[in-house]
């Protein structure tokens, strides 16, 4: 491998992105996977760091899910997404951050398509009108909020407890980074490092002191793919992605992998459980699985933010593991605990996955 | 002005020929070559299908035949004004001339391959391009190329018939080129299986198809019909491809040890800044246009400029010679009012 030929591309692919001043879109189902996800992004770049992000309780899902999953017109979707630019108007801000990566792709198609069709973005204004009586500005900037934690990376290392470093060894993490497919896939110049050699996981993981696996199947699909699992027939399908990819990563003894997509870190990690149960094979060590984060539940571990309260007990895959390697402190008995240490219950372990 | 000096811009095969024949036919050319050397792109080659003839030995009969040429090396056309029977000529060592006529060879240059990120030219270890192997083949010196191969891959079409490159068209000889080099690298390495990944195989010449036929036969090259679609290294350092073949309709993964990539040809960068210079058309590919494509493609729009080679499309080196010495039959009729 040719670092030096990564960082030639990378240097093509590097996007604007303004510091402050974005108005924040949640994803529709992230916060059921992985609750603390969007909150710890709040509570890192907007109340640690002191940037402006600001977010209204009025918006909705972006409709992408549905769009992808061929169960709404695009233009429905298009009349949602101009929805939420009409309160990013009313709100002030010019600046669009997404938490979802289909969000990100569909808010950039749409934008494109009406940069491509003018007369469809002035038939969706018109159909926003007619429905709730509002007007909207498009975006300056649309950034993932992937994007915004990359640009902050070296303000998180600064304030970091811990690096990505495993304190027995003294050798870096091993990390495998999975981006979603609607980063930069369809329109390579709006992701950071285009779509063959994304960076902006693999450079928050560098700045915090990882090291980053390039294996065979890096770009190859988490096995969601919207149809692959909606569609209950096809699931078989999507865990055989799944699979392939494990496959693939295994003889580089990962410790983590970090993903920015509501649904990677979501089937990376369940399906880690079923392939244990349909073959008995596990891809950690010991029986344990590889760790599945997302990008805001790596920035907290660095940041010294208490795991349980970043939601790793909700993960399939025992966290544990790396938590020990990093030398994060934790109270086993508090894993299951939620919210004002009320007791979430804990869940029947599996035959063959080593869980705690 | 001596009405016999010819300029001839480009010293790669199509400008040497043509001086020769220009000489031959009584006139003074004088070839202007940007780089340090002449003979181009095929000075740079190990041997020219389909006779496997050395490149190097067509490049050293081209040289013999430039006495009385005048050669500048590493230099380039800075200036050039239309008179009344002949071109002003600015040089970029200082110089200046005066001739009757001009001759643009200025040729190609290969696709850079980089640019086809999922390729991995220039991030895995072991990916070239088809001149690195031609190099390889002069010098043995390319720390990318294995000891001793277990498999060899080539890609063809790389940034050719590319809308997303922005090169629609066919580079003609990289069908034969990787079909060459494929044979090659078997005589080299004759435990070797060797794949070819391509669109369609374009083999129109003489020879041509007795050549394809030889390197599945004899040689036992496998030809997959069915584009690479990425790119990978495994934990070996060996490369890992994706295609799909077209015609068994199903996935191929392969490992291999060497992966070639047959960059295109494209026209020069220099190309627009010649043609603005006398004024002349380009063409929607980015190579000189012709005065059209059937009976006069030596000519240009313009009086006494004229056209050899690879400046106005992809050509192989025998077609090359041949538009070399028709440009100057050409140039010489011009000049005797003949045209």
């Amino acid at each position: 491998m040719i670092y030096q030929g990564k960082q030639k591309i990378w240097s093509e692919y590097q996007k604007d992105i303004p510091a402050d001043g974005w108005f924040y879109v949640r994803s529709c189902i992230r916060q059921n996977f992985f609750p603390a996800s969007e909150k710890y992004f709040l509570a890192i770049c907007r109340d640690l760091l002191g940037h402006d992000i600001f977010e209204t309780e009025h918006h909705t899902t972006c409709g992408g899910i549905a769009y992808h999953s061929d169960t709404i017109p695009q233009e429905t979707a298009m009349t949602i997404v101009a929805r939420q630019f009409a309160l990013m108007t009313e709100a002030g801000y010019k600046n669009l951050v997404t938490s979802c990566i289909t969000s990100f792709g569909n808010y950039t198609e749409i934008l494109e398509t009406w940069r491509e069709f003018p007369e469809l973005e002035a038939r969706i204004r018109e159909n926003l009108w007619k429905a709730t009586r509002r007007e909207f500005d498009k975006p300056e900037y649309v950034a993932h909020a992937s994007d915004l934690v990359y640009k902050y990376r070296n303000e998180i290392a600064e304030r970091a407890h811990f690096r990505l470093v495993d304190k027995h060894t003294g050798k870096p993490l091993r990390i495998v980074e999975h981006i979603g497919c609607h980063y930069s896939k369809m329109f390579p110049h709006k992701g950071i490092g285009g779509a063959e050699y994304p960076c902006v996981l693999s450079g928050m993981v560098e700045s915090w002191g990882g090291e980053v696996v390039d294996y065979p199947e890096r770009r190859h699909c988490c096995g969601f793919g919207f149809r692959q699992y909606l569609v209950k027939a096809n699931r078989g399908y999507s865990v055989s992605n799944t699979h392939k990819k494990f496959e693939s990563m295994e003889p580089y003894h990962p410790d983590a992998i970090v993903t920015n997509c509501p649904g990677c870190p979501y089937f990376l990690d369940r399906w880690q459980y079923v392939i244990s149960e349909q073959t008995g094979k596990t891809y950690g060590r010991d029986g344990f699985g590889i760790p599945v984060l997302t990008y805001e539940e790596l920035a907290g571990l660095v940041l010294g933010y208490d795991p349980w309260d970043l939601g790793l007990q909700l993960h399939q895959v025992a966290a544990e593991p790396l938590l020990d390697k990093l030398g994060v402190e934790y109270d086993p008995d508090a894993k299951y605990l939620g919210v004002n240490k009320e007791n979430l219950m804990k869940p029947e372990l599996p035959s063959v996955l080593k869980c705690f | 002005m001596d009405s016999r000096i010819i300029l001839i811009i480009g010293g790669g095969v199509a400008g040497m020929e043509a001086a020769k024949q220009l000489r031959l036919l009584g006139h003074r050319p004088v070839i202007v070559e940007k780089s340090d050397h002449l003979g181009g792109h095929v000075a740079a080659w190990h041997k020219l299908f389909p006779d496997m003839m050395s490149a190097s030995s067509l490049i050293e009969k081209l040289s013999e035949s430039l006495d009385g040429v005048t050669v500048y090396l590493k230099t380039h056309v800075s200036n050039m004004n239309r008179l009344k029977d002949g071109y002003n000529v600015t040089l970029s060592n200082g110089e200046g001339l005066q001739c009757a006529a001009v001759l643009i060879a200025s040729g190609f240059r290969l696709f850079d391959a980089s640019k086809k990120e999922e390729y991995g030219y220039g991030v895995y270890d072991h990916v070239i391009t088809n001149a690195d192997l031609e190099y390889w083949f002069n010098t043995g010196e390319d720390e990318r190329v294995p000891d001793n191969p277990g498999t060899v891959a080539f890609v063809h079409c790389v940034g050719s018939r590319d809308l997303k490159a922005g090169n629609p068209q066919c580079s003609k000889v990289c069908c034969m080129t990787a079909t060459k080099q494929a044979m090659e690298m078997k005589e080299r390495f004759p435990g070797a299986d060797v794949w070819c990944f391509y669109m369609d195989l374009r083999l129109f010449g003489k020879k041509y198809e007795d050549f394809y036929i030889n390197a599945q036969r004899d040689y036992g090259v496998h030809f997959v019909r069915g584009r690479v679609s990425e790119v990978s290294e495994d934990i070996d350092g060996r490369v890992v491809l994706k295609a799909e073949d077209t015609l068994a309709g199903r996935q191929v993964k392969l490992k291999t040890d060497l992966l070639v990539l047959m960059s295109g040809m494209l026209c020069n960068e220099d190309t627009s800044s010649l043609a603005s210079m006398v004024h002349a058309d380009v063409d929607s590919d980015g190579f000189m246009r012709s005065r059209d494509n059937i009976y006069r493609i030596n000519e240009s729009n313009k009086a006494g400029i004229f056209f050899a080679g690879a400046c106005t499309g992809t050509k192989t080196v025998p077609e090359t010679v041949a538009e070399a010495r028709a440009a100057a039959l050409d140039i010489h009729n011009y000049l005797n009012g003949n045209a």
